[in-house]
């Protein structure tokens, strides 16, 4: 069995209202300096060694992002 | 005696909540998140909802509004605060009630009218019901399910500070069927279904919500 992250996270050009909820929160808390905050999504994976790049890719691209909106990174740990 | 209810962006139950405190026969006095003025209430409803967009966790942000601060300086103090549902969550993160709301087993967003059963009469908001007493009022909420670590669920149940657990049947896995909380002094109740939407058995299953509102002025004149 392998460990494989997914990181998931809005492109760069698509509002985030997340990331501004936190990030306003953030300066009401005080905190000065964080000039923006965008949220993600962090999938943890147990895959047996059958399953090779070509799928996880796949199952990055089709399940766990939208390609429209979203950029991801599949890293094997 | 009067009342305060406060809207955040996103809230949804504001004005149901308004209402039960009239129909209950105190004054409801609108608060807004983004102010530091309670406006001298003598308590305070913290209604349902998704304030701001329930991003992060459910009442996280909300929890740190400048309202907040005050609730959480009024609670210290002993002013009775209420919290629904989205309040609920929102007390949890602010710290006056231990543990933590999150998704429901199985995922759902449950929607139904739901039997709830008094456990405890000795907080502000309970003092008119009845131990063993069936309450029957809407519960609608994705993030409703109670947890909290063995030893503060212990502590809870020792201290009578389970206030309703959920009769009928679990709608969303929270341990013990914890549906509602008190703080240690009682003042400070959280609970997950919607007392506020039954007040009237014209607009809502029963009026069993009224008694949580006419406990609270009970509590008051009792105290005076």
């Amino acid at each position: 069995m392998a460990k494989v992250v997914v990181d998931v996270m809005p492109k760069p050009e698509i509002l985030d209202p997340q990331g501004q909820a936190v990030a306003g929160a953030l300066t009401r808390l005080g905190v000065a300096g964080v000039a923006d905050v965008r949220q993600g999504k962090h999938f943890v994976l147990e895959v047996d060694d059958s399953v090779d790049d070509e799928t996880l890719e796949q199952v990055a691209a089709t399940l766990l992002a939208n390609p429209v909106i979203e950029d991801w990174v599949v890293t094997r740990a | 005696m009067r009342i305060g209810v406060i809207t955040f962006p996103g809230t949804l139950d504001d004005v149901d909540a308004a209402r039960a405190v009239r129909y209950a026969g105190a004054e409801p006095v609108a608060l807004w998140h983004a102010d530091h003025d309670l406006k001298g209430v003598d308590a305070i409803v913290v209604p349902g909802g998704f304030s701001y967009g329930d991003y992060l966790r459910a009442g996280a942000i909300a929890s740190i509004a400048p309202i907040m601060t005050e609730v959480v300086a009024a609670a210290g103090r002993g002013t009775p605060v209420l919290g629904i549902c989205n309040g609920f969550q929102i007390l949890c993160e602010a710290g006056l009630l231990p543990g933590a709301l999150v998704r429901n087993a199985g995922l759902h967003f449950v929607c139904r009218d739901q039997l709830l059963r008094v456990e405890s009469t000795a907080t502000a908001w309970t003092g008119g019901l009845r131990v063993g007493q069936e309450l029957l009022v809407p519960l609608k909420s994705g993030e409703g399910r109670f947890v909290a670590d063995a030893a503060t669920v212990a502590q809870l149940e020792a201290e009578n500070r389970v206030v309703f657990t959920y009769a009928g049947g679990n709608p969303n896995g929270a341990l013990a069927d914890i549906a509602g909380i008190a703080s240690a002094d009682g003042r400070v109740v959280g609970l997950m279904p919607h007392p506020e939407h039954a007040i009237d058995p014209l607009t809502g299953p029963s009026a069993d919500g009224l008694g949580l509102f006419t406990s609270v002025l009970q509590a008051a004149v009792s105290a005076a």
